[in-house]
């Protein structure tokens, strides 16, 4: 059996914590070999000691049989190692082109020969189908045409392996079809390839083997012909998960939010929302399902008082909220668990006590004659990380120090126990593990059950069917469908996001 | 090695690097550094007329280091507090001048004038930022001309006694001065400003870290998104701050012009006292306790140095490139972060 990368028995250490604990890790030539792990598993600090960044304390790396010692990523670059950042590495302002050879021009008497690098990319990109313009600009083209440049960029610095890092979690579900094409040609031609993701689906689809690790120690390996998600999913918990999130029936009653005709300006002067209407109604949940782009996050803005909205009507329990203060909005009853908690949902230096009371701080018993009460403040802190398993130091720790998972487990803590009339979910689980994205959908749920109306934006299509009640379909800033989710299918849903309309899409009924 | 204690020996490290460098550049230039240093030390602390001196000068320092200080931790760079701190020294000579009230009523209403257009001066940038996104830095600096030769003006057309650049004399109601902190000191210029100084950063602290408006005004200047998100409104917290700040910058100019001088004169550039707060408040990190020590830090410096050609043949510009040093290597702090970064590493193993 031949390896192209053995990494065995690593361990990497952090003053005293142990990031990394006897990990095994063995690619084989022509797979696609997943990394599996939750959140801070290790699964990033051990592809960093494969590309030189860190040093391991115990353990040894192998390239084609032979040992080396990876000592910085021009070396493991040397080695045929390339890496596919999660988030791009690319000069917004140059052609596809001239961000690949950026660092390996060719010249001929100290000028850049453009056109014979051109041709170079052009016939890279045909031979693994990656359909990449080399003269067009970056910020002209898709996120998924920029990940393929990415992925032409380690292509031509001759890498043999590609590491992809969390490569799905930009894209849409049609472009992740597209990528897993591509990684099944570049296997075909040769490569090799570590895929590190979450998302059992995806591994399940194109993954030949999947290394697990979990809290730092390497679980095992595992062939994906043999196993099924649910395994995948406890070997890397370490607990059996309920993927189909237990729910009873809907009780809908009256209506809470109405949104009538609304539109919005986005930052260029589109109405990027464009007479959007749209109910919620109490004890349901409303999933809307849209390409990003389409208006998604500008309605949200709208609804909590982020963004001026140009007209229409937004109305929470018959009394309109339009283009109100967030507070006054707040106040009414609206909770919000924004899709960016580093920009809008934390402080991050403060300590994570002082983010629980972020929009309460001013009332009794937090405060008292504008003077903060910090005992009546930490106390409500300690209450919602511990009913919210919320895993910090202490309720003094800077939200800064935190993990993604924490920091959302303290934002939508803090909303939920506002216990607000309205919760709106902006892609609530977005670079989550499972049983974190558990634990949220079963908050929203019970949200639901106690009669509160709840607003979730998603671009996980299993997300949205999961645990939405009704779904609506947002298109170009209008809500252009509402379907149940019994009754329909992620091809019918993908149609619709792509702008097809219900006859074409499917025989699926209204609500 | 915790954060707590990374931060305070930053700028000690700061302080001591830069004397170690004065020191090399003393003994490049054929200097003796010990005699300099003990000239500097004798000339701060030798009899108690300097010390007096040293507490008279790094008063306005003080009060002029809050006022960076506080604008900063709401996210503005104040550069503005050399303006607002003339407007605020004319202002207060102004009513100590025109007014002859009993003292209870006359000093804090002089006091009151120079808080009130420091303020002012501080309201417009502040308004600018917060309406159309005006960048405060270049307003500020701006404003910083203006008020230079606008208080010139005034002081010469509207205010100035017989010889045509100099204000008159406030009325003893109206002036800090006190003839028992002056008795204890030698007969120095001490006045009682150093006790407004002091509650000054006591009440700095208190606003802002104690009080719900300084929840919001921390919360904005950390991050003006989350600010907005949690309901409170980015506006008004710059405009207050910038009012606020203002304020002690004016006050900074009423501890010269009711303490110091008692009267106020034409200038022919900046005093240096603003700019001066700028380098106290980078030094003390922007709290106020560090502000405090910083503060008295450049006053012993600067004090001292007076001494230095005197005693020890040193030109006194010399104190002038250490205080630069330190403020170097404060704003490269990063750097020593990393050296005791690696240091601390080196213990563990």
């Amino acid at each position: 059996m031949e390896y192209v990368i053995e990494m065995l028995n690593i361990r990497k250490e952090f003053g005293g914590f142990v990031a990394n604990d006897n990990i095994t890790l063995q690619l084989k030539k022509g797979e696609i070999h997943a990394l599996l792990g939750e959140n801070g598993a290790g699964k990033s600090t051990l592809m960093n000691v494969l590309f030189g960044l860190y040093q391991p304390e115990q353990g040894e790396i192998r390239v084609k049989g032979n040992q080396v010692n990876i000592t910085n990523p021009n070396i493991a670059n040397e080695l045929g190692i390339g890496m596919v950042h999660q988030h791009f590495m690319l000069v917004d302002t140059f052609t596809v082109t001239e961000n690949i050879i950026l660092g390996r021009e060719v010249t001929t008497a100290g000028r850049i020969d453009i056109k014979k690098a051109e041709q170079e990319v052009r016939q890279i990109s045909e031979r693994y189908g990656l359909a990449v313009d080399p003269q067009a600009k970056i910020s002209d083209i898709t996120v998924g045409m920029q990940q393929r440049v990415e992925i032409l960029k380690t292509l031509y610095r001759g890498a043999e392996i590609l590491i992809f890092d969390e490569p799905s979690a930009v894209l849409t579900p049609q472009e992740i079809k597209e990528l897993m094409q591509i990684m099944k040609t570049l296997i075909k031609e040769g490569k090799s390839i570590i895929l590190i993701t979450h998302k059992l689906k995806e591994i399940m689809e194109v993954a030949d083997r999947c290394t697990v690790i979990r809290k730092g120690k390497g679980i095992g390996t595992v062939n994906v012909s043999e196993t099924n998600p649910n395994e995948l999913a406890s070997l890397m918990v370490g607990r059996e998960v309920v993927f189909k999130t237990e729910k009873k029936e809907a009780e809908p009653k009256q209506n809470v939010l109405e949104v009538n005709d609304l539109v919005v300006k986005d930052t260029r002067g589109v109405s990027i929302v464009n007479g959007l209407t749209l109910d919620v109604r109490a004890g349901e949940i409303v999933g809307i399902a849209g390409i990003d782009g389409n208006g998604q996050s500008e309605l949200i803005e709208a609804i909590t008082g982020l963004r001026k909205s140009e007209s229409g009507s937004v109305k929470l329990n018959g009394k309109e909220l339009l283009n109100m203060t967030p507070r006054k909005i707040t106040e009414s009853g609206v909770g919000h668990i924004p899709q960016d908690r580093h920009k809008h949902g934390l402080v991050l230096n403060y300590p994570i006590g002082e983010n629980i009371v972020l929009q309460n701080y001013y009332k009794k018993p937090y405060s008292k004659n504008g003077v903060l009460n910090f005992r009546e403040i930490y106390k409500q802190a300690k209450k919602i990380i511990s009913e919210f398993d919320v895993r910090t130091p202490s309720e003094y720790t800077l939200a800064r120090a935190l993990s993604g998972g924490n920091q959302q487990k303290a934002i939508i803590g803090r909303e939920v126990d506002r216990n607000p009339d309205l919760l709106i979910a902006a892609q609530p689980t977005r670079g989550l593990d499972v049983g974190a994205i558990e634990f949220i959908h079963k908050r929203l749920i019970e949200q639901r059950d106690n009669g509160k109306a709840v607003l979730l934006l998603s671009f996980e299509l299993d997300e949205i069917m999961n645990v939405s009640d009704r779904i609506a379909v947002i298109y170009e800033g209008k809500i252009v469908a509402v379907v149940n989710p019994k009754d329909t299918t992620e091809q019918e849903l993908g149609l619709l996001m792509a702008g097809s309309n219900r006859k074409e899409a499917g025989e699926g009924t209204h609500v | 090695m915790s954060k707590r204690l990374t931060g305070i020996l930053t700028p000690i490290i700061a302080v001591l690097l830069g004397i170690i460098v004065g020191t090399i550049i003393m003994l490049a230039s054929g200097y003796n550094p010990v005699d300099a240093y003990t000239a500097l030390w004798n000339g701060a602390f030798g009899e108690t007329y300097y010390v007096g001196e040293v507490i008279r000068q790094f008063t306005p320092y003080i009060l002029a280091g809050l006022a960076v200080a506080f604008a900063f931790r709401v996210g503005l760079f104040n550069i503005g507090v050399e303006g607002q701190f003339i407007v605020g020294w004319l202002a207060s000579v102004w009513v100590g001048v025109a007014f002859d009230l009993p003292r209870v009523i006359h000093l804090p209403l002089a006091i009151l004038a120079a808080m009130v257009a420091g303020a002012l001066w501080a309201f417009i940038p502040g308004f600018l930022k917060a309406r159309f996104r005006v960048h405060e830095v270049i307003v500020t600096i701006m404003m910083n001309y203006v008020a230079l030769h606008t208080t010139n003006y005034i002081i010469r057309n509207v205010l100035a006694a017989k010889s045509g650049d100099k204000t008159e004399q406030i009325h003893e109601s109206a002036s800090l001065r006190s003839e028992f902190l002056q008795s204890i000191t030698d007969y120095s210029r001490l006045h009682w400003g150093i006790i407004i100084a002091i509650v000054c950063c006591i009440i700095m602290w208190f606003l802002l870290e104690r009080t719900t408006r300084g929840f919001e005004l921390r919360a904005v200047g950390f991050n003006q998104h989350a600010a907005h998100y949690a309901g409170m409104s980015v506006n008004k917290n710059i405009i207050l701050s910038m009012l606020i700040s203002g304020a002690f910058a004016g006050l900074a100019g009423a501890m010269e012009g009711l303490g110091t001088f008692g009267y106020a004169a034409v200038k022919g550039g900046f005093t240096g006292v603003g700019f001066e707060g700028i380098a106290v408040a980078l030094l003390g990190a922007n709290t106020s306790l560090g502000v405090f020590f910083s503060a008295i830090l450049f006053g012993i410096l600067e004090v001292g140095a007076l001494n230095m050609p005197l005693e020890a043949g040193v030109p006194n510009e010399l104190v002038s490139i250490i205080i630069a040093l330190i403020v170097f290597f404060v704003a490269s702090s990063y750097i020593i972060r990393i050296f005791l970064d690696r240091f601390s590493k080196k213990e563990v193993k």
